[in-house]
């Protein structure tokens, strides 16, 4: 199997803070690769180098490479826009735009040129039924998004995302905020999108991480402590800090 | 425990009686207006008043109506160049500029919302006046000389507001406008702005009010010639002029018309006001949101 995303020797600063030290990893393709690890150990801060999000912050530096199907996602020569577009994100807050939920979705493709009409509506129509949302919505697609439930904005979210067409959906903590009920529909989903999309979810849920996850990485103060398939992990871990991760002792 | 309940009880009080005696000193400088006023209508009649075209005190005559458009004109006027310039400059504070400039810009741009309008009139006066009247003929003293100096008045009221107002726009929605491949640009038109609009029409709303009232600066560089302009160039008469200019020496009906005067302000100011509001809220409810 092809390896979609590779990173080499990571290191990623804010101003003077270390938050990602020497980050070697492979993605592959059309899977769902959970990362765990305790609060402000660089999760978030790692699936964001993904897709440029980081280059938002001025005192962002990195050293290393982040490579997406091969092409250097940091080459200056790399289109950010493309880069995007090709690797989606779906936030831990729900954050629809304050637009109708048809606006919402087409939003994306407005903004990447598309403007025939029926294409445009033929593809929310499409992401809205593959985020498992068109059946709760199909009457009220001008209905403001703020209406909605938090787990139908999240999944909403999830529809906006899929309408570019992605590789990769990055996905930080997209449960956080939901009830269990809501978050039991996104993890379905999650199982759903895992054949057309390469997944990595980052979650403080281990239980969701065994759920949802083929692989898992268990990441410390900025490091990637062990990655393994999500079975062997969590059942036999290799290093005794994923240990106690794991078994709660501490996190 | 008693203690915190009485001073609870003073506090809560103390708010409600200071809320309700400026809302008193409101409606006696309406009622008074008014009372004023009245007579001007009664003796001259409303519709005459209104749109009557000939303003001469010593002849009786007092029709307000080249007043009201001298007013709505230079109103206009300064909008339409202060709108586009203080909305594009508040784009710029808030999402292009960075930290550095930014702490520079918004002082100066305080500042120039503290200068009185006495000395804006007087900068209008010497500077703008002969300018004018070098490059557009005429004296100089016109709608469009006062409509430049309101436009340089207004400018902080609106940058400084939907400046703020941009601001305030979480920055969950940039985040996810940037997530999904949109450029900055598109970011701030089609999501930032958006978000922002109630604010930004507060805004506007705020700067109209200020241009429409402004007094000194009007009479000193409008002309104050009562008529109906031909173009930009000619001097017009504001009713807030009109009023500043006559009340020292007016007397009887003569005062009394120039309080109809204020009444007629009053009503287009409410007037505009409304027609605000009810934009605002018509967007408002298009998003759904009521989030600003």
């Amino acid at each position: 199997m092809m390896n979609r995303i590779e990173v080499e020797n990571l290191n990623v600063y804010f101003g003077d803070s270390h938050i990602l030290k020497d980050i070697n990893t492979e993605i592959s393709k059309n899977t769902v690769t959970a990362l765990i690890g305790p609060s402000g150990c660089g999760k978030s801060t790692f699936i964001r180098t993904i897709n440029r999000m980081n280059d938002l912050i001025p005192s962002f530096s990195r050293t290393g490479n982040v490579y997406l199907d091969g092409e250097d996602v940091y080459d200056p020569k790399m289109d950010v826009v493309d880069l995007r577009k090709k690797v989606g994100m779906v936030f831990q807050k729900p954050n629809p735009f304050p637009k109708s939920i048809y606006e919402n979705v087409a939003y994306g493709l407005k903004i990447h040129g598309i403007t025939d009409d029926d294409a445009i509506s033929a593809r929310v129509e499409e992401s809205l039924r593959s985020a498992a949302l068109w059946d709760e919505v199909e009457d009220k697609l001008d209905n403001s998004a703020m209406g909605l439930s938090g787990g139908q904005q999240q999944r909403l979210c999830i529809a906006r995302t899929i309408a570019n067409n992605p590789e990769v959906i990055l996905m930080d903590e997209p449960c956080s905020a939901l009830d269990p009920i809501s978050t039991t529909k996104v993890e379905d989903l999650i199982h759903k999108l895992k054949k057309d999309y390469t997944i990595l979810i980052v979650t403080h849920n281990m239980q969701q991480a065994t759920r949802v996850s083929k692989y898992t990485s268990f990441f410390l103060n900025g490091e990637i402590i062990e990655s393994n398939l999500t079975d062997k992990l969590f059942v036999d871990p290799k290093d005794s800090k994923t240990e106690d991760y794991i078994t709660g002792r501490f996190g | 425990m008693e203690k915190n309940r009485l001073s609870e009880f003073l506090i809560e009080k103390s708010l409600v009686i200071t809320a309700i005696f400026s809302i008193i000193i409101i409606l006696l400088i309406v009622l008074f207006i008014l009372m004023e006023g009245f007579p001007a209508f009664e003796d001259y009649g409303f519709f005459r008043f209104l749109f009557g075209m000939n303003w001469a005190p010593s002849d009786g005559e007092f029709g307000v109506f080249a007043m009201i458009i001298g007013s709505i004109y230079v109103t206009l006027l300064s909008l339409i160049m202060a709108v586009p310039l203080s909305l594009l400059c508040a784009i710029f504070m808030a999402e292009v500029a960075p930290n550095s400039i930014r702490r520079i810009l918004k002082p100066v741009i305080e500042t120039l919302s503290g200068i009185p309008s006495v000395v804006y009139g007087f900068f209008g006066l010497i500077v703008l006046v002969p300018i004018i009247r070098t490059n557009f003929g005429g004296t100089g003293f016109s709608m469009f000389t006062a409509a430049l100096i309101l436009t340089v008045m207004v400018l902080p009221t609106i940058i400084t507001i939907s400046q703020d107002s941009l601001r305030a726009v979480p920055h969950e929605y940039r985040e996810a406008s940037f997530g999904l491949g949109a450029t900055n640009w598109q970011t701030i038109r089609h999501v930032i702005f958006p978000a922002a609009l109630p604010g930004i029409i507060t805004s506007i709303i705020l700067g109209m009010g200020r241009a429409i009232g402004e007094t000194l600066a009007a009479i000193m560089i409008a002309g104050n010639v009562v008529q109906i302009p031909g173009s930009i160039f000619d001097p017009v008469r504001t009713l807030t002029a009109n009023i500043a200019l006559e009340m020292g020496y007016a007397t009887g009906l003569h005062y009394n018309a120039l309080f109809g005067t204020a009444i007629v302000l009053f009503l287009i100011i409410i007037i505009l006001l409304l027609i605000a509001n009810y934009i605002q809220h018509k967007y408002k409810v298009d998003v759904g949101g009521g989030y600003l």
